[in-house]
């Protein structure tokens, strides 16, 4: 996953306005089971606000996951190995059933895929900026399992836990995958640093075009997050940006040293009194102009996107007319 | 793009998995399928892509009839105060063993 939504609005999120007070019972029931750290299904009654921003915090969640197979799938024909391009196309494949899982958890909560899908097409919905950047080299791949996954598992696990039963089950099931994605990338890189100078060198020169794309997946800083606060009432999020942020860094710059890379920030080192690692600025101006729409490849991403499902329209038709045909044809044997 | 109606009119599956024989089959998601075959051959694809089962259900979601959530009350709890359903409401001498 690669969701950045609870602090991207987007046009589905617009006439989201919480109402206080208004409280009916079935509203203070709802309340109470949240306090309780309960969890609420499909048929239980929901708050408006609450069931909108779940079906546009998961269904951003999905459309990055198939949108995230494309900067992947482009290097699958030219993949080093046998042994690289059988992973590779495994974890592409992953993620297309990411999306479909999350597909299937925002619908539960009254929405169609067709109608998710055509937000999608049309750009008025979102999906992770990550992905609207290159994949220039080889090692970029390595890259994206180790950071962009292991940036992702860093805000999926406390996914496990929200309180949307549906959306937590989908999210136990694409985090026990996740972590593949991220030791294969992690272990190519392994390979690539023991390779030649050239090889090291696409390797750092990776990192240093992905590290801060990759802080800015946890989404703006808390203080300018105005989402986040009913989120976390709710029990959809559970740790802060800024929190998820740090635990991502703290845990990054030791494999970064095991692997032999600099991470690209000259104010990165430890702070003994926090017990954390202190980090430079993020350009959170270059993040919301990607988020816009004008980063180097959103153009060619949803482009692509839309072509594979307008390519895609015939097997879809051909599949429902032959399920006409059997159907038709199971009819007049009977009679 | 084109908003042929393809989509939405493959009807929802639900998809249950056996995870190994002698287990039963437990619900883990759902799909959109053209028909039952096509159904169960992209439950495999998505659902079981390392080796999570050994056999698989699907069924027409709007084939299940499911409880109302505003009958919870009426229809679960007056099993709660029936505690002598349960073996731990007897009382047996220590000297009897495991009973």
């Amino acid at each position: 996953m690669y969701t950045q939504a609870m602090d991207i609005p987007d046009e589905s999120g617009k006439k989201l306005a919480v109402v206080p007070g208004a409280a009916s019972e079935q509203e203070a029931a709802f309340e109470a089971r949240i306090a309780a750290d309960g969890r609420i299904e499909p048929q239980d009654w929901m708050p408006e606000a609450y069931r909108k921003t779940l079906v546009r915090q998961i269904s951003q969640h999905a459309h990055s996951e198939i949108v995230g197979m494309l900067p992947e799938g482009n290097w699958i024909s030219r993949a080093p190995s046998l042994k690289r391009k059988a992973i590779l196309i495994a974890k592409v494949q992953d993620e297309g059933g990411h999306g479909l899982y999350l597909y299937s958890a925002a619908e539960t909560l009254g929405t169609g895929r067709d109608e998710m899908l055509a937000g999608l097409h049309s750009g008025k919905a979102k999906y992770s900026s990550i992905f609207n950047y290159p994949t220039l080299n080889w090692a970029d791949v390595g890259v994206i399992g180790w950071l962009v996954d292991g940036a992702a598992i860093m805000n999926q696990i406390p996914l496990c836990r929200c309180s949307y039963g549906p959306y937590a089950r989908a999210m136990i099931r694409v985090c026990k995958e996740e972590s593949f994605h991220q030791r294969q990338g992690y272990e190519a890189l392994l390979v690539m640093m023991k390779g030649t100078d050239g090889q090291r060198a696409m390797v750092q020169d990776a990192v240093n075009r992905y590290w801060w794309k990759c802080l800015a997946m946890f989404g703006p800083p808390d203080a300018d997050s105005p989402h986040s606060a009913q989120g976390m009432r709710w029990g959809i999020k559970r740790i802060s940006n800024d929190e998820l942020r740090q635990k991502f860094i703290d845990a990054t710059v030791p494999q970064a040293k095991v692997l032999g890379v600099t991470l690209p920030d000259p104010d990165l080192k430890w702070n003994e009194e926090r017990g954390h690692y202190d980090y430079g600025q993020i350009d959170w101006a270059e993040f919301w102009n990607t988020v816009e729409g004008n980063g180097p490849c959103n153009k060619e991403r949803l482009a692509t996107r839309v072509k594979a499902h307008n390519d895609g329209q015939w097997v879809r038709d051909a599949a429902l007319a032959y399920a006409r045909k059997q159907k038709e044809r199971q009819v007049k044997e009977a009679a | 793009m084109s908003t042929a109606p393809a989509l939405k009119d493959w009807p929802l599956w639900e998809v249950f998995v056996r995870s190994k024989q002698g287990l039963e089959h437990k619900h883990c998601g759902s799909l959109h399928a053209a028909d039952a075959a096509q159904a169960l051959h992209m439950a495999r694809d998505v659902y079981t892509r390392r080796q999570e089962g050994v056999s698989i259900w699907v069924v027409p979601s709007v084939a299940i009839t499911a409880s109302n959530p505003d009958d919870k009350g009426e229809l679960f709890d007056p099993a709660a105060d029936k505690i002598y359903r349960h073996p731990t409401f007897y009382e047996i001498p220590e000297e009897v063993g495991h009973m």
